[in-house]
Parts: structure tokens; C-alpha cells; sequence
């Protein structure tokens, strides 16, 4: 067990890029913590997607042992957080597992929307902050400007903000010694008294089962202890206790104050919740820490598999992944159109993206997603309130009172030049404008949202009309009635329930020509003409005909073609199979996506 | 003993010549450009396969034989003799026994084509390619209109039958150019005319310069649907209707060689690179030839046998050659013998649907395409095939 005064427990604030696993990865190195030879960028980014994506999806933990400047060695605990929107629920979690967090600014570019969010968290979480200015090393780095930009947009002190390059190594020593001498040790912590310790992530292994990231805030943690998760109400006995340094290394006990992991033969990551309180099985605490809430999707699609013999293995597939992702949901669904497949829920749009990646990638599942949609709520003339996941799922309009749709409020970040652009994409998402304020040469606007507008492209086109530029953060704001519908898209006549989407009345007609415009192009001619319609309860509100296939034929086709015309018909037939049949029609897999993407 | 399947199309011979002068930027057969060749080296190595496919066969009669490509006419009229000779001292021939060498429209090779005649040479097909100077140069060919009409005018006189070659849907071809050269060619009194539309073939210099967005002007598929539509109907009213995808004849002066393929006949391929279909003991081979003409040359003198290992085909493998050969004619198919030849029905259904979409005849037994299915019948074939 280690003094309380000679803890500190930390985390990084940082937007994507700024250098926060680079500089994990240097104090990680400066204190010996992993032999030279086995350094590899980014220690703590562990899943392939985090490293190729550069974001973090689970919280990481290392333990450094650092001989501070005072002659004493101090432990610090650095909790590596995710950094994204998505995982804002976790995010706030980890943040209540440390007592202060290192504020990485890149002082090339400033400070990010993304990391606005998380440093208020921090703040949230009554964090002491440090300000630290990364790659200095480079020309156009401004570190003057930029800590008084900290400073405007923030509201923090930056006079003492720590100036370093964690790509050559400057400033290492400073943030070290900073971590110790401004971040406080543990607020609390009794040995003496029964276990509290806060669940601070979790995560599946096929060996060891779920290893559970923990903070000890009372009480000590020992191997064979009795366990019990006080919101799930699992018991367990604990197998293994020990610390990342970032290997796993057993040790014999967890203080108060420490940070480590546990291991009790858990089968299921979704019996570790976020947040959750741990403590003994018997004689523990009554009363669990507060602030826990379980994960919520608020984005859902469906996902099937484009050959249909595949189902088996998606389901296969998506139960392996569930294991290691509580927050992810699923249920089996039945499309006319597309047979077989499940409906998910994520907490957002990049855990969607991660999910649908990691199950072709990893699984080799060739997949359709069809429309994201948002839950909206239904309120029936009956005075009933349905939750509609599924816009193939829409009651019978008769039925419907009204609906309404969640909100959000979204902050961005966007140098000058490209806010007309981002207020003209707001408001064209039916955006209402909260505030707009300048700090220099940027602009911050904050935006209430309709959530529907930004599930799908609305991040995409955000980086596309601002070069890049702009950084975008929401929260969730509550539900709002709205005048929704839902649209169909009808192919040669018949509905494709995957390609519907709820939209917003005065919406209805851009949106249905814009798909069917987007579906002529990517649906292939057939033989026939096909007429591909958007309509609104049965009246069409947008039609394109895809005109028929008129020449498709080899000129010449003599005695020495015949086996490879044979053998390319026959490939070509097998291609067919990779298309989904609608009735006579024939629609490619991407066509369900990009169908949806919106150029304006 | 009851007929075999291929009775049902005939027996011809294919002998394949892979030499060219120069090689054509369109053009993906197996052609080679040669310095020097050794004529009594390639003498005898036809000879000698001609003889061993005649041991296999048995005898049989001898429909047609075809000369081509590469450029036959670059044969020696002598080693087009001794190649004929050779055939009837092998099989019994047909009375009316077809011979049809591709030609050069050059005024060297009209020089020879008196020569091939008294060889036995019966029909001449011309790659005349094009009655523009400023296309001809554009597709390599290293003849001029002139030298062109000049030679298709000594065949006239020299055999009983010409065919000629044109390619359309060129570079810039609008569809009144492209009328007016056909009219050209139907005034010239051919009474077989392959018109072909212009192919972009991966591998060929064109397919390069395709691939780089070089090749800028060729008309998409809607036009190339006109122009083949128009193609159809000139060709008609001229008394040379098509009888094939892109063949057109005054009726009876069909290729015979080529029906034997499209009917799904058997024949013999010899030469670098050439194939065949051959009925023996009861199975249908497909056999190849190395294509290299050296590998070839040496592998006939070496081991006696011209050929790389033949494979069966299986009764799908046939039934879905004799679909995607028999729907190219414009008499269609017999639905019986597709059944036979594949143990298998055809699929009533889908047969409907594309009749329904007026693609498809089928009528008295016969299934043949209409001329919109004809110009789509990459799609119809698709169809069709079993899943």
C-alpha cells in the first residue's frame, strides 16, 4: 500500500491529435517504466481501431513510479480516458477516478471543441487542471496566444502552462515534477474502513475473463476477497489484484487512493457496469457513490448480412463483440427486404462506425447498414408513449397524436473564415442558434440540434466544408414535438423498408429527391426501367426512373470465346449474389448508405 | 446409333496463323509480330496435328475449314495447299466444303489471293476495318481506303464468296458518318459483312489509353445502342439482315465455319493458341493449344501433340456454351437439345419474364432473342443461366 500524500492520480485532456498518447508515451519511457526495447508508439491505445483511428474507446490505466525532486518516489496513477463525444458517460467516470487532469493544447492550433467538453468535465469533477503547450518544437507554434486562449475560452490560469514536445522529449521532467507538486493526492481514504471502490471500466479478455479497471476509495482490496457490485448486485470472488505498468503485474493489495485491476472469473463485461460502486460481500458500505447511470444508445440501425447464409455467423459475431461492449445493443430483426438481421444501438456514431468496422474486419462479414435513426417518442392518441427505434416500425398515423424527437446541444469550433459556412449547415439542419461568441480568430457557436440532422452525415460534411477546421461537441437536450414523418422509398413500386427514414415535413420533399437522385446513380440499369420514388403515406414526393440496360453484348464471340465468355458469366452471376434481391431489382450493398448522404 | 450432340452443328476446322506485320491497338487476339518465320517448320507442324486430330476423330465428315488470326494472309499460298491437301487425304470432305481465309485488304496480299484460290480457298473475309483514311490510321491499320476497295475488288472476281470487317462506334462516329460508311460498304456488293462495335479489351494498347482517359469521343452505351439499332434496320432494308450479333449476310451466304460455333458443333483448333470442342467417347473436351508459337512449334515437333491439358465439360458447362453461342443467331435455339445437354430445365419463369420484356421468343420448341434482346444479351444470358 502506498501513503496517500505520495499518490497522484491523473488524467489527459486533449483534443485528437494534440499529442496526449505521445505524451503517455514519454512519461511512460522518462521513468522507466517499460524497458526501452519495448516501447512502441502509443502504449495505450490497444485495439487496432484506436490505433488507426488515433481515439481512444476504453479507459487505459498506467502506474509510473517517479523519484520526485523531493527524494521521495511518488506513484502516479494516469488514467488515459476516451476522447470522444460518444463516450462523454465514461468519460466523466474516469474523470471522477483522478483528482487532476494535464490540459494538452496544441499550440500550433489551440484549443478544440473536443476538449472544451472534457475539460469541463474535469472541472465538473473539481479537478485541479495544469495547462501544458505541446509542440513547441514546431515554427508555427504560438504558445503565447494560445494559453491566452486557454485562458479567454476556458477560464483557467495558463501563466504557468507547462511548454514541452513530447515528439523530442522537451519538457518531460517539467510535467513530471508538476504532476507531483500542483495535482493534489487523494482527497479521502481510510484503510480502516470497509471497501468503496468506483468501477471505472472494464473490458473482456479470452483468458482472464473481464478484467475490471478500479479506484480504490476506502477499504483495501485483497486476492480472495468476496465482492459484490452494488447496482448490478453480482458477487464474486476476486482471482488476481494488480496494477498496469501498462504489462499486467500482480501485486498483493489495493490502498485507497490506488488504481488498478481486478480479475473474479466474470463472464460478461455487461455485469461491470460504468460507475458502478464495489464493495465486500458482507460488512461492506450501504450507500453506493453517486453519478452512476448505465449507458444509453440514442443511435440505431440495422445491420444484415449482405449474403443471407451469413446470418449465423453475424449473429456469432456480435454476441463475441457484445462480450466486451456493455454499451452496445442488439435484437434480432426481420426486414422484408433485407431477411435476417439485428437492430443495434450505440452511443453514438463513431461507436457505430467502430462496431460496423470491427465486424467486417475482424469477423469478415460483409454488412448493409441501413438508416441510422434516433428513438423518437410517439405519443398515441390513446394517451400511450412509444419509443419508435425502427422508422418500419411507425404506428398507423391515425393512431398518432404527436411525436417528438431528441435534441441536442451541439458546440463548435471554427476559425473565422469558415463561419458562414457552418451557420448555413446548421441552419439547413433545422438548427436553432444558442450563442456565438469569439475567442481571436475563432469563432464558438453552440447550436440546438434536432439529434436526427447529426447522425448520420453531419460530422462528415462539417470536416469537408471547413477544410477540417472545425471541431464539434454535443450533449443530449431533452426532447422536442416536431412535425416528423416518415418517408418511404419505393424501387420498381415496392417499399424498401430498409431505406426508410423519419423526417422533418418541410424536409421531406429535398430529402426524398436528393435520395432518389443519389439511388439513380447507384442502383444499375436492369433490363426494365425502374422507377424509384420517395413518398410520405402513400403519396410520391419524388420519383427518378432509372432508364433500361440498352446494350450489353460482346461483338465478338467465336469458337476460341466460348470458355472464357463461359467462365466470365459465370463470375459475373456469382456477382449478382453479392446485390440484394428486391423483388426483380437488383440493389448493391452500398447503395443503402450512400444513398443517405447528403451533399448540402 | 443415334446422333451425337454436336452432329446437330457440324465439324469444322479451325488453323490458327498468329503473325501480323504490325499489331492493331484494338486488338486482343493472339497476334505476334515476327521477323522471320520458318515456313517448312510451321508446314510441318500443321501437317502433323492435323494428322493426329484425324487419328482421334476418326472419320468424320469435314464441313469448313477457317484461316485465322494473327493475319493469314501472310501464308505462303503453298503452305495453305499442302495444309488443304492434307485435310481431304484426312477426312472425307463436304462437296461444298467451305474454305475461308481472313485477309489483309494490302494490294500484297490481293497479289496471292489467285494463288489461295487454286489452293482451295473458297471465301475471303477482308478486315477492311473502316472507309475512312483518318480512322484506318487511328486504328493502326496500316492499309488506305483505296487499297482497300482495290483488293476487295480482285476477291470479288477471284472466289465465290467475300465477307468484309467494319469496326463502328469509333472515336467521334457520329451516327450520320457512321450510315454513310455503311452505306459504302452494302453499295460495294459484299454478301457478308461482320460489323463489329469498337471494344476496349484490357491488355490492348487501346485498353491503356482507355484506362488513362485518353481515349476521348466513344459514344456511351445509349448511343451505342442507337448505333447498333440503326446497324440492324440499314442492314435489312439493304437485303443483308443480321443473322448474328454483329453478322450480316444476304441469306444462304452465312459463314458456315462460324455457325458451327454458334450451333455448337465440334471443331478442331490448331495452332498457337487456338481451341476446340471434341466429341470423343462419348464426352465433350475443351481443348487449348499453347499460345506462345514458338512453345507451340516446339511442342508439336518435341512430343507430337500441339496441346495443353483438355478438360471435360460437364453437362451445365455445355448447356450453358450452347446458350450463350445459340442466342447470338437469329434462329435462335432449340429448347430440347439446351435441356438435353444439360440434364436441366430451362427456367419457365425467367423465360417469361424476359419475353414479357420483349427480349425473348420462344415459340414451337425454339428460344431466340429479339434484337433489343440480342443488344442486351450479356443481361438475358445472366438470367437465364441456372443460380
Amino acid at each position: 500500500m502506498t501513503e496517500l500524500s505520495q499518490i497522484r492520480n491523473f488524467s489527459i485532456v486533449a483534443h485528437i491529435d494534440h499529442g496526449k498518447s505521445t505524451l503517455a508515451d514519454r512519461l511512460i519511457q522518462l521513468t522507466g517504466t517499460v524497458a526501452e526495447r519495448d516501447m512502441k508508439e502509443q502504449l495505450l491505445d490497444s485495439m487496432d481501431i484506436e490505433r488507426e483511428r488515433g481515439i481512444t474507446i476504453k479507459a487505459n490505466t498506467v502506474r509510473i513510479e517517479y523519484p520526485a525532486k523531493d527524494g521521495k518516489t511518488y506513484v502516479l496513477n494516469l488514467i488515459d480516458t476516451p476522447g470522444h463525444v460518444d463516450f462523454a458517460y465514461e468519460v466523466s467516470r474516469s474523470m471522477r477516478a483522478v483528482e487532476g487532469s494535464l490540459l494538452v493544447v496544441d499550440a500550433t492550433q489551440g484549443v478544440e471543441a473536443q476538449t472544451l467538453a472534457n475539460v469541463y468535465t474535469a472541472l465538473d469533477a473539481d479537478h485541479e487542471i495544469v495547462p501544458v503547450l505541446n509542440k513547441i518544437d514546431l515554427p508555427a507554434a504560438e504558445p503565447a496566444r494560445v494559453a491566452e486562449q486557454i485562458e479567454d475560452v476556458i477560464g483557467i490560469d495558463a501563466s504557468n502552462a507547462i511548454q514541452i514536445s513530447a515528439k523530442t522529449g522537451l519538457g518531460i521532467p517539467d510535467v513530471l515534477e508538476a504532476i507531483v507538486t500542483r495535482l493534489p493526492p487523494p482527497h479521502e481514504g481510510d484503510a480502516t474502513k470497509p471497501l468503496k471502490a468506483l468501477l471505472v471500466d472494464s473490458y473482456y479478455d479470452p483468458y482472464l475473463g473481464v478484467v475490471v479497471l478500479v479506484r480504490i476509495i476506502d477499504g483495501v482490496l485483497r486476492k480472495g476477497d468476496r465482492i459484490r457490485m452494488m447496482r448490478t448486485g453480482g458477487t464474486y470472488g476476486v482471482d488476481r489484484i494488480g496494477v498496469f505498468r501498462p504489462a499486467m503485474q500482480d501485486i498483493a493489495e489495493l490502498g485507497p487512493g490506488e488504481i488498478g485491476f481486478l480479475t473474479a472469473s466474470i463472464k460478461l463485461v455487461r455485469d461491470t457496469r460504468v460507475g458502478d460502486t464495489i464493495t465486500t460481500e458482507r460488512k461492506g458500505i450501504e450507500t453506493p457513490l453517486p453519478g452512476f447511470k448505465p449507458s444509453i444508445p440514442v443511435v440505431f440501425c440495422g445491420l444484415f448480412p449482405v449474403d443471407a447464409n451469413e446470418f449465423e455467423d453475424l449473429r456469432e459475431a456480435i454476441e463475441k463483440l457484445a462480450l466486451n461492449d456493455a454499451s452496445f445493443t442488439y435484437e434480432m430483426e426481420t426486414s422484408a427486404a433485407l431477411g435476417f438481421g439485428f437492430r443495434c444501438g450505440f452511443l453514438g456514431l463513431l461507436h457505430l462506425e467502430v462496431v460496423r468496422d470491427r465486424l467486417e474486419r475482424e469477423y469478415g462479414i460483409d454488412l448493409i447498414t441501413t438508416a441510422p435513426s434516433v428513438i423518437y417518442h410517439v405519443y398515441m392518441r390513446d394517451g400511450t408513449m412509444m419509443e419508435l427505434h425502427n422508422p418500419a416500425d411507425m404506428p398507423d398515423l391515425t393512431l398518432v397524436d404527436h411525436i417528438e424527437e431528441p435534441r441536442i446541444r451541439a458546440t463548435i469550433l471554427v476559425p473565422d473564415d469558415f463561419l458562414g459556412d457552418i451557420l448555413k449547415l446548421c441552419q439547413d439542419r433545422r438548427g436553432e442558434q444558442l450563442d456565438l461568441t469569439y475567442a481571436g480568430s475563432r469563432a464558438m457557436v453552440v447550436y440546438d440540434l434536432p439529434l436526427n440532422e447529426v447522425v448520420f452525415d453531419f460530422y462528415d460534411r462539417l470536416k469537408s466544408v471547413t477544410k477540417g477546421y472545425a471541431s464539434f461537441d454535443y450533449q443530449m437536450a431533452g426532447y422536442r414535438e416536431d412535425y416528423l414523418v416518415k418517408m418511404q422509398i419505393l424501387v420498381n413500386d415496392e417499399p424498401v423498408d430498409a431505406l426508410s427514414t423519419m423526417v422533418h415535413r418541410d424536409r421531406a420533399e429535398m430529402r426524398g429527391r436528393a435520395m432518389v437522385e443519389k439511388l439513380k446513380e447507384l442502383i444499375p440499369r436492369h433490363m426494365f426501367k425502374i422507377p424509384v420514388q420517395a413518398a410520405i403515406g402513400g403519396r410520391v414526393i419524388a420519383r427518378e426512373t432509372i432508364a433500361a440496360l440498352r446494350k450489353d453484348v460482346t461483338a465478338k464471340c467465336y469458337g476460341g470465346d466460348a470458355t472464357r465468355k463461359r467462365k466470365l458469366l459465370d463470375k459475373q452471376k456469382a456477382g449478382k449474389k453479392k446485390m440484394r434481391q428486391f423483388g426483380k431489382v437488383e440493389i448493391p450493398q452500398q447503395a443503402f448508405i450512400n444513398a443517405l448522404k447528403m451533399d448540402g | 446409333m443415334t446422333a451425337e450432340d454436336w452432329q446437330a452443328g457440324g465439324f469444322g476446322l479451325y488453323i490458327h496463323w498468329p503473325f501480323c506485320l504490325s499489331k492493331c491497338p484494338y486488338c486482343d487476339f493472339n497476334s505476334h509480330v515476327a521477323a522471320t518465320i520458318d515456313m517448312a517448320a510451321w508446314q510441318r507442324a500443321y501437317l502433323s496435328e492435323i494428322r493426329r486430330i484425324g487419328t482421334e476423330t476418326g472419320p468424320r465428315t469435314v464441313n469448313t475449314v477457317f484461316f485465322g488470326g494473327g493475319t493469314p494472309s501472310l501464308m505462303a499460298p503453298d503452305l495453305v495447299a499442302a495444309i488443304l491437301e492434307t485435310v481431304r487425304a484426312t477426312w472425307p470432305c463436304a462437296n461444298d466444303m467451305e474454305v475461308t481465309l481472313e485477309a489483309n485488304p494490302g494490294s500484297v496480299e490481293a497479289g496471292r489471293f489467285r494463288g489461295y484460290r487454286d489452293a482451295g480457298v473458297t471465301r475471303v473475309s477482308l478486315g477492311v476495318q473502316a472507309l475512312n483514311d483518318a480512322d484506318l490510321r487511328r486504328l493502326g491499320r496500316l492499309h488506305s481506303t483505296a487499297e482497300a476497295r482495290a483488293a476487295f475488288d480482285v476477291a470479288r472476281s477471284t472466289f465465290e464468296r467475300v465477307s468484309f470487317d467494319l469496326i463502328y462506334a469509333r472515336q467521334g462516329q457520329t451516327p450520320a458518318d457512321w450510315q454513310a460508311e455503311l452505306g459504302e460498304a452494302l453499295a460495294m456488293a459484299a454478301d457478308h459483312l461482320s460489323l463489329y462495335q469498337l471494344t476496349i479489351e484490357p491488355g490492348t494498347a487501346f485498353g491503356d489509353r482507355h484506362a488513362r482517359g485518353l481515349l476521348r469521343g466513344l459514344p456511351d452505351d445509349d448511343r451505342a445502342a442507337d448505333l447498333f439499332t440503326a446497324t440492324q434496320e440499314i442492314c435489312a432494308a439493304a437485303g443483308l439482315p443480321a443473322y448474328e450479333v454483329s453478322n450480316h449476310a444476304r441469306p444462304g451466304a452465312e459463314s458456315r465455319h462460324n455457325m458451327i460455333y454458334w450451333r455448337y458443333g465440334d471443331y478442331a483448333g490448331i495452332g498457337p493458341g487456338a481451341h476446340g470442342r471434341l466429341t470423343l467417347g462419348g464426352q465433350r473436351w475443351a481443348t487449348e493449344t499453347p499460345l506462345s508459337p514458338s512453345s507451340w512449334l516446339a511442342q508439336v515437333a518435341q512430343t507430337g501433340r500441339g496441346e495443353t491439358p483438355r478438360t471435360v465439360l460437364n453437362p451445365r458447362e455445355q448447356a450453358a456454351e450452347y446458350l450463350l453461342m445459340g442466342l447470338r443467331l437469329v434462329e435462335g435455339l432449340s429448347v430440347a437439345r439446351y435441356e438435353r445437354l444439360g440434364q436441366e430445365q430451362i427456367d419457365p419463369g425467367k423465360v417469361a419474364d424476359l419475353e414479357q420484356l420483349g427480349l425473348l421468343e420462344h415459340h414451337a420448341g425454339i428460344l431466340r432473342a429479339t434484337a433489343a434482346g440480342r443488344a442486351v444479351l450479356n443481361a438475358v444470358i445472366r438470367e437465364l443461366l441456372p443460380d
